[in-house]
């Protein structure tokens, strides 16, 4: 295996063999805003999921820093989720706690930027602000369908809201609410349908109202905005041998789909199969062709240290761009806070 | 935001001020190993550490050694420049971002 091109983490079979020159403490220039501005580029990769998940590389910074990021993202950009449960009616089999818990966790379409965080503690009675609270209500009673498919044993034939869904919970306004926002259920209700909340037969009912307030995933997850934000360094697959024939096909198999393209020419002679690198971004780093000794030493694995690829999996109440920009400011608001108490202990 | 959340401990007689370390409440990683990613590669500073004594406690202690000039102006600076690499990574981010319409 060849050593050198310290720019790149070495992944050997057995260890990282460049691990000190890529570990924490790292000497060269001192950091300036400058030479950080002329390093970092950001690149747009691919958006999907109908607008709710993002992929782009963050190139040129400290793992530190998009670690910082992703980190905030995950548990301090705020978001809307229901904090308080007033239970009315509950003759289902799911107990009052486990019921509020499970309505806690619907992810809602509230902008959180449009509402305040609540005065602590959150006030146990019913009358709340318009500023910083969202009322909702669930009300189902399950009951026999009068017409029932003939024939039919089938709960959703015979009976008439069996199955609670996260539909039925309705958005109420408070206050001046129904004039701030006329779009009502459309931009504050519930962002998917299709939950389960609970299963019922005839004669059960479930009624409850619930207030909605701006919290952060460190308090609870449910007022995460995302379902996930990750980064990975920039995987580089180099072959330091031409691998050919049978080997080129066990090669590709050993890396993820579209990591390795097999080309033909007829200069090689009969077996005129050669395998190439064709796209090394999307490579889940497996290490399977460490279990080929004919293979490992044609192979050189490494990443990219300062290149993340980052994803973020909104839940769908912001667009991930926007949180990410609101991650950026949490971290610069936090700096900006700090550097104010300075003034008070120096 | 409410005040009082930054303490500094005693220094250490004979370092004087070129020694501290810094008590930030409510604060962890998130912040303590941005910081110190910066803070470490001044060419004044000797040490730059932090550490978060207890997980149950919300208190993250940085720790600052320099080799001249007072440890305070050094978080200061630190803290400025965190503050403007965040401001450029914001841009960075919306060029991008606009550029891919």
């Amino acid at each position: 295996m060849q050593k050198g091109d310290s720019s790149r983490i070495i992944l050997e079979e057995y260890a990282i063999s460049n691990a000190v020159e890529h570990s924490i403490v790292q000497e060269g220039e001192p950091w300036s805003i400058e030479k950080f501005a002329e390093n970092l580029k950001v690149e747009i990769i691919r958006e999907g999921d109908n607008g709710r998940e993002l992929e782009f590389d963050l190139i040129g910074c400290a793992p530190a820093l998009a670690n910082a990021f992703r980190r905030i993202l995950l548990s301090e950009v705020p978001s809307m989720a229901i904090e308080k449960v007033f239970i009315r009616n509950n003759t289902s089999l799911i107990q009052d706690e486990v019921l509020a818990h499970r309505l806690g966790l619907l992810p809602l379409r509230a902008d959180p930027r449009l509402f305040e965080y609540p005065a602590l503690p959150v006030s146990e009675d019913e009358d709340a602000s318009d500023q910083d609270t969202l009322r909702y209500e669930l009300k189902v009673t399950c009951s026999l369908n009068p017409h029932p498919r003939k024939d039919s044993r089938r709960p959703e034939d015979i009976y008439i809201n069996d199955n609670v869904y996260s539909r039925d919970v309705k958005w109420v306004p408070l206050g001046q609410q129904a004039e701030i926002y006329p779009k009502g259920e459309e931009q504050l209700g519930v962002l998917e349908s299709d939950i389960l909340i609970c299963k019922m037969r005839p004669g059960q009912e479930i009624h409850a109202f619930m207030h909605a307030v701006k919290g952060i995933g460190k308090d609870h997850a449910k007022f995460s905005p995302v379902a996930t934000a990750t980064y990975r360094m920039l995987p580089e697959i180099k072959l330091t041998k031409p691998v050919k024939g049978e080997m080129a096909e066990r090669l590709k198999g050993c890396f993820s789909p579209g990591v390795i393209e097999i080309v033909r020419d007829k200069k090689n002679g009969p077996d005129d199969r050669e395998a190439r690198v064709k796209n090394a971004r999307y490579d889940s780093c497996s290490r399977n062709v460490f279990r080929h000794n004919d293979l490992k030493e044609c192979v050189q694995l490494t990443r990219v240290p300062d290149h993340f690829i980052f994803t973020i999996e909104s839940l769908g109440a912001l667009p991930p761009a926007v949180l990410f920009l609101e991650a950026v400011k949490t971290l610069k608001a936090k700096c900006r806070t700090f550097i104010e108490e300075i003034d008070n202990i120096a | 935001m409410k005040m009082g959340r930054l303490a500094e401990l005693a220094g250490d007689g004979e370092s004087g001020e070129k020694s501290r370390t810094f008590v930030f409440q409510d604060e962890g990683h998130t912040l303590g190993n941005a910081l110190r990613s910066i803070i470490a590669q001044y060419p004044d500073v000797q040490f730059c550490g932090y550490t978060v004594p207890h997980p149950a406690e919300t208190k993250m202690h940085f720790r600052i050694q320099a080799k001249s000039g007072r440890a305070v102006d050094i978080l200061r600076k630190g803290l400025e420049d965190l503050e403007k690499a965040c401001e450029h990574t914001a841009k960075a981010f919306e060029t991008a971002w606009q550029a891919s319409r």
